[in-house]
């Protein structure tokens, strides 16, 4: 293996990682601010002020492109452009390269926004920006790859490691992804306005298809990515088993494309289909199971660490809630419990299990582990992320709870028959029984953004150390140099 | 081109899959845990993560 010794700031571009390190916090407190807020609204019904722009329709997307994209893209952004250049031990190719994509994302996640509160959407999942905003999603991902690839080409370690398999994997198929779920025909060339170019089950199969891949290699691969890097760093030994992160990858990307068709159980999709994405799921446990494992297991003779980090805490809880949601995602997708969970909150809840328990603890703890090393410092407050810790984690167990009891709950009152053969409640019946779960889960929320905002606070006061001591080091160099 | 027909038969294309499938991952099961060198080679890619540490504060294991 080649060798080389750190050397900093002029050997690598660590300034596109500040930038979107920086914007990674500022869009987890926007998205997770408006995400408190639409849960508030379900709560306690007046938020919407009887007005469109205030509704939860047009909120929601909001929430989830701001904290989908703008915090978890943003922070993939960040650790991915870090982690290849120092695991290729190379600058990345070009700087103005990178800096269009921070630019160009930065652009996409506010017109995103812009759009959806004025009304515009596809009406697709995940994938509600309107064909404009798709095609500069399309030249700022291109743009991504080529500079991801290029650098990995330029590499000065001959071998790639296994966290930069993990984030090629996760641009490649989100290129592939967009280009086809977004396949639309504009209604006129100045119309935001399109149409999808599928229609009816084979629509609802596309967008299934990239809905499903969007939690495959966005939310999962991509933050694999940096759990293989950053568990490592963070405990200071190498991981549990390089062997098993290979099979881990390849057994995963290969499993995830299958599985979509388990969102359109009991739907005029073919059976055949949504049995075999079924089957597919249950198989993807053993792949999900194996990553956590090893990444737990990095740990192992230093169990200590979790008593003494709290950064090594978010990193290792992130990973339990891994394994968790990866482990109730197969039992949901089997036909049977799907029919009761299905346009459930137990959905609702399943997500949050993964994107808060998983993605956001994983990407706390990388930031946490990354930010004062950009900027050379220590973080402000060790007291913070400890606070920090405990009100995500609460916030998490509040939320997914209050969903669990309100989704059974719903999925049980559904099917409920009276003596007569008539369904037992009315749909408003179900929703009246579902408002103590709504508080709930607005307060677990409420948590979870506190505790997102005093890393905000954290970080800009460890940012504002980091520059004061750079520039005392700077004012005492000079004086040295003046005297000598 | 008749031949293509026998491709657009899920009974076919079913098992054809599978064992492509399957025999891929054996392969790739079997060159990852096969050979005693390969997998010390590959188990050194572990340590890249620390190649280019300044602080090098790595835990000896």
């Amino acid at each position: 293996m080649a060798v080389t010794t750190y050397s900093g700031a002029e050997q690598y571009n660590f300034d596109i990682v500040k930038k979107f390190s920086v914007m990674a916090l500022v869009w987890a407190v926007v998205g997770m601010f408006v995400g408190v807020y639409i849960a508030s609204e379900l709560a306690w019904p007046f938020l919407n002020f009887d007005s469109p722009y205030f509704s939860f329709g047009r909120f929601r997307p909001v929430h989830t492109s701001a904290v989908i994209f703008g915090f978890g893209g943003s922070a993939l952004f960040a650790t991915s452009y870090y982690v290849v250049q120092r695991t290729c031990q190379t600058r990345l190719i070009s700087d103005g390269m990178a800096s269009f994509t921070f630019w160009g994302w930065q652009t996409v996640i506010v017109l995103a926004a812009l759009s959806y509160v004025s009304g515009y959407s596809q009406g697709r999942e995940y994938a509600e920006m309107e064909w404009p905003i798709d095609i500069l999603i399309e030249v700022v991902w291109v743009t991504y790859l080529i500079l991801f690839v290029g650098t990995i080409m330029r590499r000065k370690q001959p071998h790639i490691y296994v966290a930069n398999w993990f984030y090629l994997s996760f641009i490649l198929a989100t290129a592939l992804l967009h280009t086809f779920n977004n396949l639309s025909m504009p209604v006129d060339l100045f119309s935001m306005k399109s149409y999808s170019l599928f229609s009816g089950t084979q629509d609802a199969m596309t967008q299934w298809w990239y809905g499903h891949n969007a939690v495959g290699f966005f939310l999962t691969a991509a933050f694999l990515g940096m759990m293989y890097y950053f568990v490592p760093k963070q405990a200071g030994r190498p991981i549990y088993s390089y062997r098993l992160s290979i099979v881990h990858f390849w057994a995963l990307s290969f499993m995830y494309m299958w599985v979509g068709g388990h969102h359109l159980h009991w739907t005029a999709l073919p059976d055949w289909t949504s049995s075999l994405a079924a089957a597919f799921s249950i198989l993807l446990l053993m792949p999900s199971w194996g990553g956590m494992i090893n990444g737990i297991m990095t740990l192992s003779g230093a169990w200590d660490k979790l008593r003494t980090d709290p950064v090594m805490r978010f990193m290792i809880v992130a990973l339990s809630f891994y394994g968790m949601s990866t482990f109730e995602g197969p039992m949901m997708s089997l036909k049977e419990v799907n029919a009761l969970s299905h346009y459930t909150d137990w959905t609702v809840g399943h997500v949050h299990s993964g994107a808060l328990g998983w993605v956001a603890m994983i990407s706390f703890g990388s930031l946490y582990h990354m930010m004062p090393k950009l900027w050379d410092t220590k973080i402000y407050s060790q007291k913070l992320v400890e606070w920090h810790f405990w009100l995500a984690t609460i916030g998490i167990v509040l939320y997914i709870v209050a969903m669990w009891i309100s989704g059974i709950t719903q999925g049980l009152m559904w099917r409920a028959f009276d003596e007569f053969g008539n369904l037992q409640y009315s749909f408003a019946e179900s929703v009246a029984a579902m408002m103590p779960f709504y508080a709930m889960r607005a307060i677990g929320g409420m948590f979870f953004l506190s505790g997102a905002s005093l890393m905000a606070f954290n970080m800009f006061m460890t940012i504002r150390q980091g520059k004061r001591e750079s520039a005392a080091l700077e004012a005492k160099l000079a004086a040295k140099m003046a005297h000598a | 081109m008749e031949w293509l027909m026998w491709f657009s038969k899920p009974e076919n294309t079913k098992p054809l899959a599978l064992i492509i499938f399957f025999v891929t991952f054996i392969g790739i099961v079997i060159y990852v845990y096969g050979s005693k060198k390969r997998g010390q080679k590959l188990e050194s890619y572990r340590d890249i993560p620390f190649l280019d540490d300044q602080e090098g504060t790595k835990d000896k294991q």
